[in-house]
């Protein structure tokens, strides 16, 4: 797992109000499928297998218990 | 001990026998927005009357954490030190998710302030303290208890009240009537001004308890635990925290349909703090079960009614927005109000107070809002993720930052407003003032302490102050010059403002305008603009 340095912040709320936003009115598939394509997009945004890889095993990382 | 509410007395006012004299200023309402307008006009040599249905300070101890800058604004009016001295200052702030906890962060204040960050400290002492200063002033302040408000009208030029006494009725008139009186405002009412706004479903549970031992454990480091679903009230959210005379804060969402009235009985209240505080013994002080709205008038000034604090806006509770809004909106109106009174300002000057702070409440209103919606999550995408931003918050720094169980109040910044000089510094023109230690002839003393109250330039290192006369200059880290001059203890001062330049604060502290080589005739345009001056008259 690998600790990423913040790069939202002071900025941090509007970042997470402008996700909410985004969501705002669509069905819970609605916003599945909104994550999806979000990802799909920031992930040509990103633009680097490597940097994707550490992403993904990171976000894998984290247990649901 | 529970806090003495000693009535104070009511006197009978001069109008009911005799016509009295126009008053230039008539205050609604004797809470800690009232009183301190009342204060910040006799500072400045103008008398008020404040007119108050009631004789005890504040029942509960609701507003109870005062930001930093509210502190600095009180500390000019004369109250600053001593509530410092009673408040609880934070040290440690904790959020847990579920019975986990996701991090704690040190609330020590950076070095160099004169106040810290937050103190916690019940709204009755506040109340309390501010009619011990206001009796400090017996020829400007007209305290007057047990006088309601019941009727009043805008005559174009004053305002007339009709007040209600235990001793019957009487009229007054005042050039500038001033509304103080709280969120559910008579006056806004009778005038009829529309107040809508966003309304949040969500209740809360106010508890304030008594309790010898400390729920943190060690009353002597003061915390603040902060809970996302927390074990003891699935689901919801939690708050507790501490204010003097070992009085907890205890807050806690309630469910949408919950009954407000039987969830303020004892009943429930206790099985509810006992699942938090265990069997430690209590004594229950105050409980409040509130809903809130986020709304503002859209005009604070009307003729010659203003409105101030809650009257003009109201917030959510979280980042303690309401009282330290208000705070800020006396400061920004008092030195206004007195100019325009005084005959050195037009009276377009209190125009800009609504431009101003009708600003800084729309971002108290976004700010707070926003820390209500986070938590509070309205569907499930909202909830996952805000457990997601939980989850990953106990290890990536971006997550805990976007956790938000309110946003300390901090102080707007009025860059671009109509008032500020622009132009380019450190602290740009429009910032509040940022405080620092300094050292001068008679001892050590803060920059806020030197600088508020009145217009002044300050010199920050190697600049030359123009000769302005009748005007205060003060030097910082500078040579022996005729105007006072103080060195920057620790260098804070000049690290944080520059080291040549100079600004020109107003009386509220905000920045009026930055100079790197100021001349005489710079700094008087300045404050011409400053007072609201248009070029072409200064």
């Amino acid at each position: 797992m690998t600790i990423y340095p913040d790069r939202l912040s002071p900025r941090q709320d509007d970042v997470y109000n402008a996700l909410m936003d985004a969501h705002e009115g669509l069905s819970e598939a609605e916003s599945h499928a909104l994550n999806a394509r979000l990802i799909l997009l920031m992930a040509n945004q990103i633009g680097d297998l490597g940097v994707l890889r550490d992403l993904l095993t990171t976000a894998r990382g984290y247990s649901h218990d | 001990m529970a806090y003495d509410y000693t009535p104070y007395p009511y006197v009978p006012p001069k109008g009911l026998t005799q016509a009295e004299p126009r008053h230039p200023v008539a205050i609604v309402g004797a809470g800690p927005i009232g009183l301190a307008m009342a204060i910040d006009l006799a500072q400045r040599g103008v008398p008020s009357v404040v007119l108050d249905d009631n004789n005890v300070v504040s029942v509960g101890s609701r507003a109870i954490c005062w930001a930093k800058r509210t502190l600095e604004i009180f500390d000019r009016l004369g109250v600053g030190e001593r509530m410092l001295a009673k408040g609880v200052t934070w040290k440690i702030g904790r959020q847990f998710h579920g019975n986990q906890e996701v991090y704690a962060f040190d609330l020590l204040p950076e070095d160099g302030h004169k106040y810290p960050a937050f103190i916690n400290l019940q709204q009755y002492y506040v109340e309390e303290y501010l009619i011990d200063r206001a009796r400090d002033f017996p020829g400007l302040i007209d305290l007057r208890f047990k006088n309601r408000v019941v009727d009043h009208a805008d005559r174009g030029d004053h305002t007339v009240l009709n007040i209600e006494t235990p001793d019957g009725p009487y009229t007054l008139e005042a050039d500038w009537m001033i509304a103080c009186d709280g969120a559910g405002s008579p006056t806004r009412n009778r005038m009829g001004l529309s107040f809508e706004g966003q309304t949040f479903q969500e209740q809360f549970l106010i508890a304030d308890i008594e309790m010898k031992d400390s729920p943190f454990g060690d009353a002597a480091v003061p915390e603040r635990w902060f809970w996302f679903d927390p074990p003891f009230h699935n689901g919801k959210s939690a708050l507790l925290h501490m204010q003097p005379d070992n009085i907890y804060r205890i807050d806690l969402q309630l469910d949408v349909d919950a009954d407000a009235k039987l969830e303020a009985s004892e009943d429930k209240v206790i099985p509810r703090i006992r699942a938090i505080v265990g069997d430690k013994p209590f004594r229950l002080d105050w409980v409040s079960v509130y809903k809130f709205r986020c709304i503002k008038l859209d005009r604070f000034v009307h003729g010659r009614v203003i409105f101030v604090g809650d009257s003009a806006h109201v917030v959510s509770p979280f980042g303690a927005r309401g009282g330290n809004g208000g705070i800020q909106d006396v400061d920004n109106l008092g030195w206004k109000l007195a100019a325009v009174i005084a005959g050195h300002a037009n009276a377009d000057l209190i125009g800009t107070y609504h431009d101003e702070r009708s600003h800084g409440s729309a971002e108290n209103i976004l700010n707070s809002s926003r820390a209500t919606n986070f938590m509070t999550p309205k569907t499930p995408i909202e909830a996952l993720f805000r457990a997601e931003a939980l989850r990953l918050a106990h290890d990536q720094p971006f997550a805990r930052r976007i956790l938000n169980s309110g946003r300390l109040s901090m102080p707007c910044s009025l860059e671009g407003f109509a008032l500020q000089t622009p132009g380019a510094a450190q602290v740009p023109p429009g910032s509040p003032l940022i405080d620092a230690p300094l050292a001068g002839d008679h001892g050590e003393t803060w920059l806020l302490r030197e600088v508020q109250g009145d217009f002044t330039l300050v010199g920050f290192g190697d600049v030359a102050l123009p000769d302005v006369p009748d005007f205060r200059c003060i030097g910082v880290g500078q040579r022996a010059a005729d105007y006072p001059c103080f060195t920057a203890t620790h260098g804070h001062a000049t690290r944080r403002y520059g080291s040549d330049i100079a600004y020109l604060f107003r009386p509220d502290g905000h920045v009026a305008a930055a100079f790197r080589h100021p001349s005489a005739e710079d700094v008087a345009r300045a404050v011409a603009r400053a007072m609201g001056k248009t070029p072409e008259a200064a």
